[in-house]
């Protein structure tokens, strides 16, 4: 019995030393709290940046990825979850680690280059075989035989993007007439067929189950989405007025400094606009700043008039008051007639 | 068809609505085939999809880095639970089946509540008190203590979920057994140690190995708690049914259900374990009746 007892508590030590914490062999650590779909890109960019900072400094690092919805990620780390740096895909996720966490100053955005946004994307669509609809711009869309598949606005950073990208269309080609601007929202709106609670389910629901003809969606995705199914059963149209899409990158002040690790995390952040970065984010179909791989990508990314958000709504915060919140804009335009 | 239902209208008294053959086989195969759509095809098609592409590729993403840590963690974090809440459960009914104080029945019903409260409360209820600005977290942090996002709050809320399985399944044991044996050991000068080792012990022994295959189970399969508490960091607090998810929303479906297949294999086990179980239990009780009539 007494050395069964034995046997049990070594092993539990055993497997506690080899599985609790992780088995890091590297020289440093960093953590990084990201979206949920960013993986791949992240793992390949941590090799690229591990191999940058050794040449640098002949330290290895070891870089542990956190993934889930980016306002779940925000919640963690305010609880407690001690990332180094965030890369989220929504600006306001990360407004709040100052508002409510008190664990970033408030002008985080003006630390990097860009708005700290080392990559952006923008809304596009994508549409069967042949573009048999013939869609080539946000009016395409409110023709009456076309269905539309999207994430729900109301649940989900990406729908939103994509009602806010629709918003701007309607500003740019109406002026000032909110009528008309309301008329088209409302119209785009009464197409969509399926509001699914999120990108990954919008585009299930475009692809496996085959339902719409037309799926609003990052171009980033988009443009994967095509790479992923090569036979050509799918084709990408950019529309030529868009919304801006910031990906936005900051260190956490506070935890930096408990774990040591300003200067990494601000490293890695940093290296995110080199050139040779760039270049791996834009094989992850992410527009970059940097211009010669513009240059060298520009048959992808053909040229959109890309509208910021606080063009369209002022600020975010506006955005949600005007448009998302209950009983706002969105729920008017819903309304059924 | 008019004759047959006259028929079993007369015979109302005798038969009962399924001794009809007709309605017997129709009640059978739709019995069939719901199990066959719920429950059985859903298993296929899980471990199908999880070697759709072959062995090797099986293989490749069952060796995974992550989805060996994935398991590692999943199984140490099983093997706390188990004894924690082995010796909690058997505490807990030895307490209200052996005495009586004021509060018992209220302790019975609290027994109850991490069924009654869906996971994800259980797990931001944890996050809320344990997390840097909770109540107790903001206090450890002072000693540089963190229990959440890491594998002791992942044992902590695995504990919450799965601590009614081996109580729930002793009481009602313990309450039908009464106390008889004890009080005589207990006159025949027996030590209390010794009364629960010789006599207690013996009498749930099923019971007991029940509630932790059930334990277990659960401790294995936790998502919703584990999952706010976790942080989702690869390597580190990931645990297997986390791991399935990440992997879908990653398009790697088919390592996502090679994963879920093993949880599925797991379920399996646990299920064949808990049929024989409960085979023996039976036994048990037909014995003690036999006994009690005697």
């Amino acid at each position: 019995m007494q050395r069964k007892l034995k046997g049990l508590v070594t092993g539990l030590a055993l497997s506690a030393s080899l599985f609790a914490p992780a088995a890091v062999s590297a020289d440093r650590e960093l953590l990084n709290s990201s979206y949920d779909v960013a993986r791949e890109l992240f793992a390949a960019y941590n090799v690229h940046f591990n191999e940058y900072w050794k040449e640098k400094t002949g330290d290895s690092v070891e870089v542990s990825q956190s993934h889930a919805g980016s306002s779940k990620q925000a919640q963690s780390i305010i609880q407690g979850l001690k990332a180094d740096v965030v890369t989220f895909n929504q600006v306001t996720d990360i407004d709040i680690l100052h508002t409510r966490g008190n664990l970033i100053p408030e002008n985080w955005a003006e630390r990097l280059p860009n708005n700290s946004s080392p990559y952006y994307s923008t809304m596009a669509f994508l549409v069967r075989k042949g573009n048999p609809k013939n869609i080539q711009n946000w009016d395409d869309l409110i023709k009456e035989d076309v269905a539309l598949v999207m994430p729900n606005p109301k649940t989900s950073g990406n729908g939103r993007y994509t009602y806010l990208a629709a918003l701007g269309y309607a500003q740019d080609s109406f002026g000032g007439d909110q009528q008309k601007i309301d008329a088209f929202l409302r119209d785009f709106l009464g197409q969509v067929k399926v509001f699914d609670s999120g990108g990954r389910g919008a585009t299930t629901t475009f692809i496996e189950r085959e339902i719409g003809d037309v799926l609003l969606t990052f171009e980033s995705e988009v443009l994967n989405l095509v790479d992923r199914y090569d036979n050509g059963e799918y084709e990408v149209v950019t529309p030529k007025v868009s919304f801006l899409a910031e990906f936005p990158v900051t260190w956490i002040d506070e935890y930096v400094k408990q774990n040591g690790t300003e200067d990494l995390a601000k490293a890695y952040l940093e290296h995110l606009y080199s050139e040779d970065a760039q270049r791996l984010l834009a094989g992850f179909h992410y527009r970059v700043h940097n211009d010669t791989v513009k240059k060298e990508t520009s048959d992808r990314f053909p040229d959109v008039k890309l509208m910021s958000i606080d063009a369209i709504a002022g600020n975010w915060e506006n955005a949600t008051e005007e448009h998302f919140a209950s009983g706002g804009k969105l729920d008017q335009l819903q309304r059924r007639k | 068809m008019a004759s047959n239902r006259a028929r079993s209208t007369r015979s109302l008294q005798h038969r009962r609505v399924g001794d009809s053959p007709a309605i017997k086989w129709l009640l059978i195969g739709i019995a069939i085939a719901v199990t066959t759509g719920l429950l059985i095809m859903p298993l296929v098609v899980i471990f199908t999809e999880a070697l759709s592409s072959g062995w090797s590729t099986f293989a490749d993403n069952l060796l995974d880095q992550y989805t060996l840590h994935a398991i590692g963690l999943t199984l140490f974090v099983a093997a706390l639970t188990v004894p924690l809440n082995l010796v909690f459960g058997v505490a807990l009914a030895w307490l209200v089946t052996r005495f009586r104080f004021p509060g018992r029945k209220l302790l019975i019903t609290l027994i109850d509540i991490p069924f009654a409260v869906s996971p994800v409360v259980a797990g931001l209820l944890y996050l809320l008190l344990y997390g840097r600005n909770g109540w107790i977290g903001n206090w450890l942090a002072d000693y540089d203590i963190q229990l959440m996002f890491s594998w002791p709050g992942i044992v902590m809320v695995t504990v919450f979920v799965t601590c009614p399985f081996v109580a729930r399944e002793l009481i009602p044991l313990m309450q039908q057994q009464g106390s008889e044996e004890e009080e005589a050991g207990v006159v025949l000068g027996a030590s209390g140690w010794r009364i629960f080792r010789t006599i207690t012990l013996p009498n749930i022994k099923w019971a007991l190995i029940y509630g932790v295959v059930l334990t277990n189970a659960r401790a294995v399969g936790e998502f919703g708690a584990v999952s706010v508490v976790a942080g989702n960091i690869r390597g580190q607090t990931n645990t297997l049914p986390l791991h399935v998810e990440l992997l879908y929303q990653d398009y790697n479906v088919v390592g996502a259900f090679t994963s879920a297949s093993l949880l599925a294999g797991i379920a399996v086990f646990t299920l064949a374990a808990k049929g024989f179980v409960e085979w023996r239990q039976a036994r048990t009780v037909i014995r003690l009746q036999a006994q009690e009539t005697v």
